[in-house]
């Protein structure tokens, strides 16, 4: 899982039927001080997130299947939790 | 999944059965600011997309799932048109 920011949200009337009633967020990957990391991904949105909310992001097609509560989507990202916070005890810092 | 621009298209003549009337579409992933970003790739369509639309596209093993029962040995598929999208 990666953390991330939502940075917009995406429109897209035509689309696979499995798809029909997703919400499609832009989600920017950060990195654990905050920078962007790599390039914005769109994800499903499971959890009523909204732009500007830091988020917590699976890149993976099985999870983020389940996220949408439908089998055999064809989806790879969603996201599934809002972050409150995120604890770095000074000691494990790697980045 | 990633906001890609349609390109082109490939024509195969030969090729998998599987893929037999599947449109292969060449994409250009975009930022959000329309900007390339990273290689092109060829992916599969599975929603009538044209040359020049905006569209999204999801990679990996889901890829064939618009197809099933068959499953193509696809690693990308375009699974949506994009109307618009807006940054906060």
């Amino acid at each position: 899982m990666q953390l991330g920011r939502v940075i917009g949200t995406l429109v897209a009337t035509q689309k696979h039927r499995k798809l029909e009633g997703a919400k499609l967020l832009l989600v920017q990957p950060l990195a654990l001080d905050g920078q962007p990391r790599g390039v914005p991904v769109l994800t499903i949105d499971s959890v009523g997130a909204g732009v500007g909310e830091r988020v917590l992001i699976v890149i993976e097609g099985r999870a983020a299947g389940e996220a949408l509560g439908r089998k055999a989507a064809p989806v790879d990202a969603a996201i599934i939790g809002i972050v409150d916070r995120v604890d770095l005890p000074t000691e494990n810092q790697t980045s | 999944m990633q906001v890609a621009r349609v390109i082109g298209d490939v024509i195969s003549t030969i090729k998998e059965p599987a893929l037999a009337g599947h449109k292969l579409l060449v994409l250009q992933p975009v930022t959000p600011d329309r900007e390339p970003a990273g290689r092109t790739l060829v992916a599969v369509d599975a929603v009538s997309a044209g040359v020049g639309e905006y569209v999204f596209f999801v990679r990996g093993k889901e890829a064939a799932f618009p197809f099933y029962p068959s499953e193509p040995p696809v690693d990308a598929c375009v699974v949506g048109i994009v109307d618009r999208w807006d940054l906060g």
